[in-house]
């Protein structure tokens, strides 16, 4: 039985290290200074890098964080705080299926709202299809993290003469704060590896950009293009793109669970 | 039963508390008068906390609660519809069962934490305030120089202790226990049973306890519950030694509850 157990875990495991293992030995050795610096050289050169991919993720996913984070968190302490009745359930249910909404649907309708009637495409519509696929996941843990803080800490505020909103803000979220960061933290991850929503907004920049209502690149898009395209050079600076995307996952899944031993070490 | 010759702080007038169409706490009137302890009594499930959420206007805040009849402070019926409830709750400072220190904020901001609710003070006012709550709260001594540590790193009884300190920082003219020392020791019950003595000077003080010897120990008034109803209230030397009511006499001998 245990060793049924063990294979199963090594089975779950396996493909995250086949994955990590091939990026690093098919890209680290194309990773160095210049690939970070550097932007692209014209098609058939060799050399140059994906700074302006690099870039371009920070300034997306930052659009998605400036769009986004409001909204879910807002959106997931007033479900939690005040989502008792019908608009509650409403907004709860609406969260849930748009958490279950293929991302490349966010992108066709990111693409008919944002991209068609401004006639051209852009960052800005990239973050905020990202801010979309952020919101419900956002709301949800939010919700579950401001729920988890004892009605007792809610009574002891409100009996020392706390209005409603500020009991909410000064010691719920407060109280809550690491969870939710934690939350958030994983949000950006998953954001920031979306390529679909991104095809149809973001379209993607062979030049470095940082004009938010013009394309611009993302390492996703970068990747895409690259691992697609002809050249054995695009297919090197795909593989090193991808660990390099696959390493700011993981840092941000680091920090999140950083995030989340602080709070409970705190005590 | 008539306040002798003391002011009267509080009092509730046919007091009735429900949940929905359920009543909790039938018509219940009761006097406080200044600088008292009163101890509420009665078996679980009596209604005496639901009475005692009644008093600072906690009840409405719970699912469906919500009452009829009137409680006065000085007077003044705080359920009038001209008056504030959050304004309600910084006269009448209110202490649970288990303790609430807020567990982002260190043990000063735990104390200041209702002082900052009307404003911006200045930061000698609120040291002050800080200091003259923790040495009333007799938790000075033990704190003081770890004013910005964490509150949750303190014991059982400290806690509760600050939470006293929380609620009389702000100066009420009432303080309500609800079961204060039920999840203390022995030790953490006496201090807060002595500084109940201590803290009537300057408040007026209701205490709901299931411990009847608690109730003997501290307070000088006593009104017992049964089954949502007030059964009797009196003196408490007079309640535990000439109860007037068979369910008084039944409940404080031991025969039920």
């Amino acid at each position: 039985m245990t060793g049924v157990v063990i294979f199963l875990c090594a089975a779950a495991v396996a493909p995250l290290l086949f994955i990590f293992g091939n990026l690093v030995a098919k890209g680290a050795s194309s990773i160095d200074w210049s690939f970070f610096v550097k932007n692209p050289v014209p098609a058939g050169q060799n050399g140059g890098g994906v700074a302006h991919a690099i870039v371009g993720t920070g300034i997306v996913v930052g659009l998605a964080c400036a769009i986004g984070l409001p909204i879910g968190v807002g959106a997931g302490i007033f479900l939690a705080e005040y989502g008792s009745g019908k608009l509650g359930w409403t907004v709860r249910f609406l969260a849930d299926v748009l958490n279950g909404t293929p991302s490349i649907v966010v992108g066709i309708f990111a693409w008919t709202w944002l991209v068609k009637p401004a006639g051209h495409f852009s960052a800005l519509a990239g973050g905020a299809a990202l801010a979309v696929l952020m919101i419900p996941m956002l709301a949800r843990t939010t919700e579950e993290m401001v729920r988890l803080v004892p009605n007792s800490l809610r009574e002891a505020a409100l009996a020392l003469g706390y209005p409603r909103w500020r009991t909410s803000l000064r010691v719920i979220v407060r109280t809550a704060l690491g969870g939710i960061v934690t939350g958030a933290l994983v949000a950006i991850a998953r954001a920031a590896g979306e390529t679909a929503p991104l095809l149809f907004t973001a379209l993607g920049n062979l030049n470095f950009s940082t004009n938010i209502f013009q394309p611009m690149q993302t390492l996703s898009l970068q990747i895409f293009v690259y691992a697609t395209g002809p050249f054995e050079e695009w297919h090197r600076l795909a593989w090193a793109s991808a660990l390099v995307l696959m390493g700011m996952v993981l840092i941000l899944s680091i920090a999140a669970r950083w995030v989340t031993r602080q709070r409970h070490g705190a005590r | 039963m008539a306040p002798d010759n003391s002011l009267v702080r509080l009092e509730t007038k046919r007091l009735t508390a429900l949940f929905g169409r359920t009543a909790a706490v039938h018509e219940a009137s009761v006097f406080f008068p200044t600088n008292t302890v009163t101890a509420i009594i009665g078996p679980s499930g009596c209604g005496k906390s639901t009475f005692l959420r009644c008093l600072n206007r906690m009840h409405e805040l719970s699912e469906g609660g919500w009452v009829t009849g009137s409680v006065l402070l000085d007077g003044e019926d705080i359920y009038d519809s001209a008056v504030n409830p959050v304004v309600i709750r910084r006269q009448i400072g209110m202490v649970f069962q288990r303790p609430t220190p807020f567990p982002t904020m260190t043990i000063y901001e735990n104390v200041a934490a209702g002082l900052r609710v009307n404003g911006r003070l200045p930061r000698a006012d609120v040291d002050m305030a800080v200091e003259r709550a923790l040495r009333q709260a007799a938790l000075w001594d033990e704190v003081k120089d770890r004013l910005q540590g964490s509150a949750v790193d303190l014991s059982g009884g400290q806690q509760q202790r600050l939470c006293i300190a929380r609620a009389v920082a702000p100066r009420p003219e009432v303080l309500l226990l609800d079961e204060p020392t039920a999840s203390l020791d022995p030790a953490g019950t006496l201090r807060i049973e002595e500084l109940c003595i201590e803290l009537k000077q300057r408040y007026t003080i209701v205490i709901v306890t299931h411990n009847m010897q608690q109730a003997a120990r501290v307070s000088d008034y006593t009104a017992f519950f049964y089954m949502g109803k007030l059964v009797e209230v009196n003196r408490t030397t007079s309640l535990f030694t000439r109860p007037k009511q068979p369910q008084t006499e039944a409940y404080i001998t031991g025969r039920f509850g």
